[in-house]
């Protein structure tokens, strides 16, 4: 059977300019696939600059890969064209940061859902239409009567996230790529449209994959993660796993770093060790080698993954007694 | 030990053409020397807005209807413009939302930190501003070469931390700094909030550290002020908030957040947060108040003053201490 997605060792740079010889490799050789029987949640998390959203950029086929192929449903992205091209535009969907930002102003929140509704062709009439509209916006917990009709500037941040996520649920997409949704969002409604994505995966069969900086709302929300930094596979595995008992020192300096809401768990005492002014980009070896409390002489090659458990490898020279993962094996070791 | 910053019932009204807003309704609190206070709520509770009143930058149509503003005996609110823009930075430093943005794109780092300084204290020599600089840079953990660069040339981390050093220069008496984080992540926010703690040490400043994020409060904060729709719902400290919150409020808000053991349960507070031109009337949380009596209806409830420096804003607790 063929996959839902498929990476195969995608990887993306970024040159500046014709001549110069500096490259930024947003993306380094990562091999990834999602089946399409079996819904899942999953979380790429990393700091700034560790080319989370790069990813995203790829899925959604908004840019291309340097090297690599992605395929979905086991055609190549890039040589879609067509009736195929349109099923994959309607059933990749994307839901973004801003909730502020996304919005045309001068339309009511109508229009949003109208857009997709007829360039896709799912309503023969206005009535069926508003009917999709009603019910899609009560699937993520707002009321029709409450959004349809009014401007952006009437809603709330956490309601205009919800139209967002309508608006890609309208399409009955079979994959949703949600980049940072709440974390532009108040704390208290980050909770129900935590939820609400939640639901989508649980009642609606999509898959999700969640992008975010923010680990605590990744913990609750998905099953899988795939920690990045500079490009690079830090870590990968079940979740639960991970935010519990990191291995990567990476990892666990990002864990250590989170603001619990929890007085018995104080802010990390390990000591963050270069400041990121101090990190030069040009090393060949583990991107982490700069930073890192463990640095040893292997670490001037770029370690490759090894397996720490069946849901559960780091990339990490400390680990080199257990058994290499090959780098295209990646989705072995993600629970679904 | 005396407090450094005492806010007397301060009150903060915008007058728009729907009607008149009340966005902070009578605010009291004090903090001693080397205290930091987290000021939490939902966007558009006021917190911006108190900020703003205590370094006197409401613009029109805001005003400051009322209230007193004390650092170190000084009454903010009666200073002329003149004098205020003297305390400013020199006794109270605002670090506003995404300052970090707000740098000047063509001039160097050095010279805009120079422009402040030269603001308060004309006759300065250059040595001196020099020197004041470089110290300021180096307590927030940058190097004396910063100051020759541009805000471009700097990350996200660093540009922020450029700030709070442009806060210290004249080392104020109370820092307040309004979501300082938001756009970072994790490992830079734990750096630059380790910055403020440092800094705040150094020159024995209170801090008032404004945000939603509940996580950072726990690991940053000595007190929490909760606000909600203008009005400071219950005032206490780190852990009274964390372990026994008393207003309904900030029981909702703390019973709302991820947790470690909690996986997979989300809890938010139902209903929105009230508009402020249109206030339900009686206590402003009534309509989500999950124990709203009669009277909570009607009356406004009376800020309470418990055990253990508590102040709280709820029917709950007025009844109680009359009995």
């Amino acid at each position: 059977m063929t996959h839902l997605l498929e990476l195969k060792n995608v990887s993306k740079v970024y040159s500046r300019g014709l001549l110069s010889k500096i490259a930024t490799t947003a993306l380094a050789d990562i091999s990834l696939t999602l089946e399409s029987d079996k819904p899942t949640i999953m979380t790429v998390a990393g700091e700034s600059g560790s080319g989370k959203t790069t990813l995203a950029m790829l899925l959604l086929g908004f840019i291309t890969p340097t090297t690599g192929q992605i395929f979905y449903k086991g055609e190549d992205i890039s040589q879609l064209r067509g009736a195929e091209r349109m099923t994959y535009r309607r059933e990749v969907q994307a839901v973004f940061q801003d909730p502020f930002a996304v919005f045309n102003p001068f339309y009511t929140v109508d229009h949003l859902l109208t857009v997709p509704i007829n360039r896709f062709k799912l309503a023969k009439s206005k009535k069926e239409a508003r009917g999709i509209m009603t019910d899609t916006l009560e699937a993520v917990g707002l009321h029709p009567d409450d959004v349809l009709g009014k401007f952006p500037h009437q809603l709330s941040g956490g309601q205009r996230q919800r139209i967002n996520v309508a608006r890609a649920l309208v399409l009955r997409p079979k994959l949703l790529v949600a980049d940072e949704p709440v974390s532009m969002v108040d704390a208290s409604l980050r909770a129900s449209i935590l939820d609400t994505l939640r639901g989508l995966q649980r009642d609606y069969g999509v898959s999700i994959i969640y992008i975010t900086h923010d680990l605590t709302t990744a913990y609750h929300i998905a099953k899988s993660i795939i920690v990045l930094y500079r490009g690079n596979v830090m870590e990968v595995g079940d979740v639960d796993t991970i935010i519990k008992d990191p291995q990567h020192p990476y990892t666990r300096l990002l864990i250590d770093s989170i603001p619990w809401p929890d007085l018995s768990r104080r802010w990390g005492e390990t000591e963050i060790k270069a400041k990121e002014s101090d990190i030069s980009d040009h090393g060949t070896g583990c991107k982490f080698l700069a930073r890192c409390p463990f640095a040893m002489d292997p670490c001037q090659n770029p370690p490759p993954l090894f397996r720490l458990s069946e849901y559960h490898a780091a990339s990490c020279y400390q680990y080199e007694e257990q058994p290499g993962l090959p780098a295209d094996q990646l989705s072995s070791v993600l629970p679904v | 030990m005396d407090p450094i910053l005492k806010v007397i019932d301060l009150q903060v009204s915008y007058y728009t053409d729907a009607g008149r807003a009340t966005a902070l309704a009578g605010a009291t609190f004090s903090l001693n020397p080397g205290e930091k206070l987290g000021l939490v709520g939902e966007s558009g509770s006021g917190k911006s807005t108190m900020a703003l009143a205590m370094v006197r930058m409401i613009k029109p149509p805001g005003r400051i209807e009322a209230g007193q503003v004390l650092v170190d005996g000084v009454n903010l609110t009666a200073l002329s413009e003149k004098e205020m823009l003297q305390a400013r930075l020199s006794k109270i430093a605002y670090i506003p939302q995404g300052a970090m943005n707000s740098l000047n794109p063509v001039t160097r780092i050095g010279s805009q930190m120079t422009d402040a300084v030269r603001a308060h204290d004309r006759g300065a020599s250059k040595t001196s501003i020099d020197d004041r600089c470089r110290l300021a840079l180096e307590s927030v953990d940058l190097k004396p070469g910063v100051a020759q660069m541009y805000a471009h040339e700097l990350s996200g981390g660093m540009k922020q931390r450029v700030c709070i050093a442009i806060g210290i220069l004249l080392k104020p008496k109370v820092i307040i700094c309004d979501e300082p984080t938001s756009a970072l992540d994790v490992v830079t926010q734990r750096q630059v909030m380790e910055t403020i703690d440092r800094v705040k040490d150094q020159i024995g400043a209170a801090v008032i550290l404004i945000g939603h994020d509940m996580g950072l409060m726990a690991q940053f904060v000595d007190k929490v002020a909760v606000m909600y729709a203008g009005r400071l719902m219950e005032v206490s400290t780190v852990s009274q908030m964390f372990t026994d919150p008393i207003h309904p409020y900030a029981k909702a808000l703390i019973s709302s957040l991820p947790r470690l053991d909690n996986k997979g349960v989300f809890q938010g507070i139902p209903g929105l947060a009230p508009s402020l031109l249109r206030l339900p009337s009686g206590c402003p949380f009534h309509p989500r108040c999950s124990q709203a009596m009669d009277i909570c209806r009607t009356d406004i409830p009376p800020s309470v003053t418990l055990p253990g420096e508590r102040a709280v804003l709820c029917h709950l607790f007025s009844e109680k201490v009359q009995l």
